[in-house]
């Protein structure tokens, strides 16, 4: 039982890491419905960028991490203007290249930047232990999950009561109508690269102790995120994390009681399976089209 | 310019639009047919592997271009059939019988995965053929009284009608261009057929295909099984080319090297996937030949622009620690994605049909010609 109990914590805190960066995904889906393919990878640079700031220049941790989130807002939203804004209103297959393309680009120059070391930030966090009972749960892991908790119901209140929430839910409906009713659509587009970029940054810092940061963290867990954003229906905040939470606790449980192997592929197979039955995820709005 | 009269549906659906095709086709096959005799060996090597990439490209085309189903699977189709071929060439199977066993298995699985791609749109089905892909590549690394698991399986040079054809040989080269050749007839017959032009029907609006009495759900499948059943002939050949298979050569990468081949080509032409393959597949040997000789050539340029020897010794060390950089060549695919996707969407073949159009119409051209169209109201989401 204490087994299962340990499994189920360490999974939950390994899917709020998917669901962190899943957030970032469903957050550009929600406001502009292009899915940003280098989200991954915009984690890892926020990472890079703190690791920088705290592990070379020598800033405070809390200094750091501000510092890193605010470079990695401008930088998504410099990301926004170059490569997504001219691509806006074309098929989304193209801008799913283009972002792929971008995810290859800074991998590439991540490496060529930082070298292809694993590099590591002290944090607050790294040592200390809870324990309940005989329950053992690292400080590091409870931070991811406090960190989800709080930027989960900060952006679901963000979106849902205020009026820029509100504005950009209604662009990612129609732009045009958007538009019409005086919302200033590429404004806000930007704003939501420069918000999505910064989650990506504090699910970047805060597994940091957890997964090290080297160039290709962002493609691993990006690609674990995905699916994670699409069992919880792309678009739906809460889905996001509860998608994350689900893929986390299967991968952890597959990895404990299934014979090897079934740790990788498990959260694939579960996410084919929901898919067959709910073709829209878990959260996801199911609407058809009127002609 | 010639104008072309069109009198009957006939005329229309002709695989030789004018004599003029007749010509430049016949020349091109005419060269392909004498290149093993004149190019160095590396170069046909790179040859053999356009053939196969061009091979996969076209059926891709199918699904993706024409069918408009994405898919970043396809890396798994390749597989199942290089690993099919690998498999029965153990038990001394002929090549003509593995070869064709190889493509129905991979239509089967393909049929398979199209079924429960039938429910599935855009991002959905993009993310649920990169599950597939991630499962087959799991089995193959797991199987191991089939697949060898990890270690990877050797491919035997093939035997054809008795004769053993090295993987360097002319007649390699030979065989894959006759499929490459006989894939791309059968895919221009299929897409004048009634299929083909239910596929781009779906493509264009699922709904109204379904209003014309189109069963959407039969053609989505027969898609699928078409293209996987294409790319599994390319993945016999791959695997004799390369002679050794394993997992984590079919892996999301190699998929999205295919998506690329088609994007960079032009996704609404069968020429796309060929031009995507020979850009594809030549860019490692120019990004080495750039590596190997920038250097000097931008010293030469800076010292005829009077720079004075040390500086220009000083530049050309540079250049070359530059160049030399790991990781530089994902940078520069990177950013041959994004500057397709923004400034060519339509492929080199769509910059073709601008040149050729520019010189056809030659005072008359205008841009706006091809200027895409863009919607505001998605229509993806509720469709």
């Amino acid at each position: 039982m204490l087994d299962f109990v340990q499994q189920l914590v360490s999974g939950v805190a390994l899917g709020c890491v998917y669901g962190l960066i899943a957030l970032g995904f469903v957050l550009v889906y929600k406001a502009t419905e292009v899915v940003n393919f280098a989200q991954g990878d915009l984690m890892m640079l926020g990472g890079f960028f703190a690791f920088t700031f705290i592990g070379m220049m020598g800033l405070n941790y809390w200094i750091g991490f501000a510092g890193a989130v605010a470079a990695m807002a401008l930088f998504g939203m410099l990301a926004e203007r170059v490569v997504v804004r001219p691509i806006l209103g074309y098929p989304q297959f193209s801008i799913i290249m283009a972002t792929i393309g971008l995810g290859y680009f800074l991998r590439s120059v991540a490496g060529m930047v930082w070298g292809t070391d694993d590099f590591k930030i002290d944090t607050p966090f790294s040592q200390g232990v809870l324990r309940i009972g005989s329950l053992v749960l690292a400080h590091d892991k409870l931070s991811v999950i406090a960190a989800t908790v709080i930027l989960c119901a900060l952006l679901w209140l963000f979106f849902n009561k205020t009026t820029l929430g509100t504005a950009m839910r209604a662009s990612s409906e129609n732009m045009l109508a958007a538009y019409y009713m005086g919302i200033p659509v590429k404004r806000v587009v930007s704003i939501v690269w420069a918000i999505s970029a910064a989650v990506a940054t504090c699910a970047g810092v805060l597994l940091a102790p957890i997964t090290f940061i080297h160039s290709n963290v962002g493609l691993v867990l990006g690609l674990k995120a995905f699916p994670a954003a699409v069992l919880g229906g792309f678009g739906s905040i809460p889905g996001a994390v509860v998608g994350g939470v689900l893929i986390g606790v299967i991968e952890s449980m597959a990895g404990f009681y299934l014979a090897e192997g079934w740790k990788d592929v498990a959260p694939y197979i579960v996410l084919l399976a929901v898919l067959l039955l709910k073709p829209e995820g878990l959260f996801g709005l199911h609407v058809r089209k009127k002609v | 310019m010639r104008f072309l009269f069109k009198t009957d549906y006939e005329d229309d659906i002709r695989l030789f639009p004018h004599s003029g095709y007749v010509v430049s086709y016949g020349l091109l096959l005419a060269v392909l047919l004498i290149a093993p005799y004149v190019l160095s060996s590396y170069l046909m090597s790179q040859l053999v592997f356009v053939c196969i990439y061009a091979t996969v490209g076209v059926a891709l085309l199918i699904l993706t271009g024409f069918t408009g189903q994405a898919s970043l699977g396809h890396a798994a189709f390749l597989a199942i059939g290089a690993y099919t071929a690998a498999y029965l060439q153990k038990y001394n199977v002929p090549f003509p019988v593995y070869f064709l066993a190889a493509g129905a298995l991979t239509g089967l699985i393909g049929a398979l995965v199209g079924f429960p791609a039938l429910r599935l749109q855009g991002i959905y089905l993009v993310i649920a053929t990169i599950s597939f892909a991630f499962i087959v590549e799991e089995i193959l690394a797991r199987w191991e009284s089939v697949t060898n698991g990890n270690e990877g399986m050797r491919v035997k040079a093939m035997s054809l009608l008795g004769v053993t054809v090295s993987r360097d040989s002319p007649t390699f080269y030979f065989l894959c261009l006759a499929v490459l050749v006989l894939t791309i007839v059968g895919t221009l017959n299929l897409l004048r057929s009634p299929t083909g032009r239910a596929f781009v029907a779906i493509r264009d609006s699922e709904t109204a295909a379904r209003s014309m009495g189109i069963n959407v759900a039969l053609y989505k499948v027969k898609s699928f099984a078409i293209s996987a059943a294409i790319t599994g002939f390319a993945g016999v050949l791959f695997a004799h080319k390369l002679s050794f298979i394993s997992p984590e050569m079919f892996t999301l990468q190699l998929s999205i090297e295919f998506i690329i081949v088609i994007l960079i080509g032009g996704t609404f032409s069968l020429h796309g996937a060929v031009l995507g393959a020979i850009f594809i597949v030549m860019i490692d040997p120019f990004l080495t030949y750039l590596k190997d000789d920038m250097p000097g050539i931008i010293a030469g340029l800076a010292a005829t622009f009077g720079a004075g020897a040390q500086s220009a010794g000083n530049v050309q060390s540079k250049v070359a620690a530059f160049a030399s950089l790991n990781g530089l060549k994902g940078a520069i695919y990177g950013i041959i994605i994004v500057l397709f996707v923004l400034f060519e969407p339509l492929g080199l073949y769509g910059r073709w049909l601008k040149i050729k159009l520019f010189f056809q119409l030659f005072p008359l051209y205008k841009r706006a010609t091809f200027k895409r169209q863009k919607i505001y109201v998605k229509s993806e989401r509720n469709r």
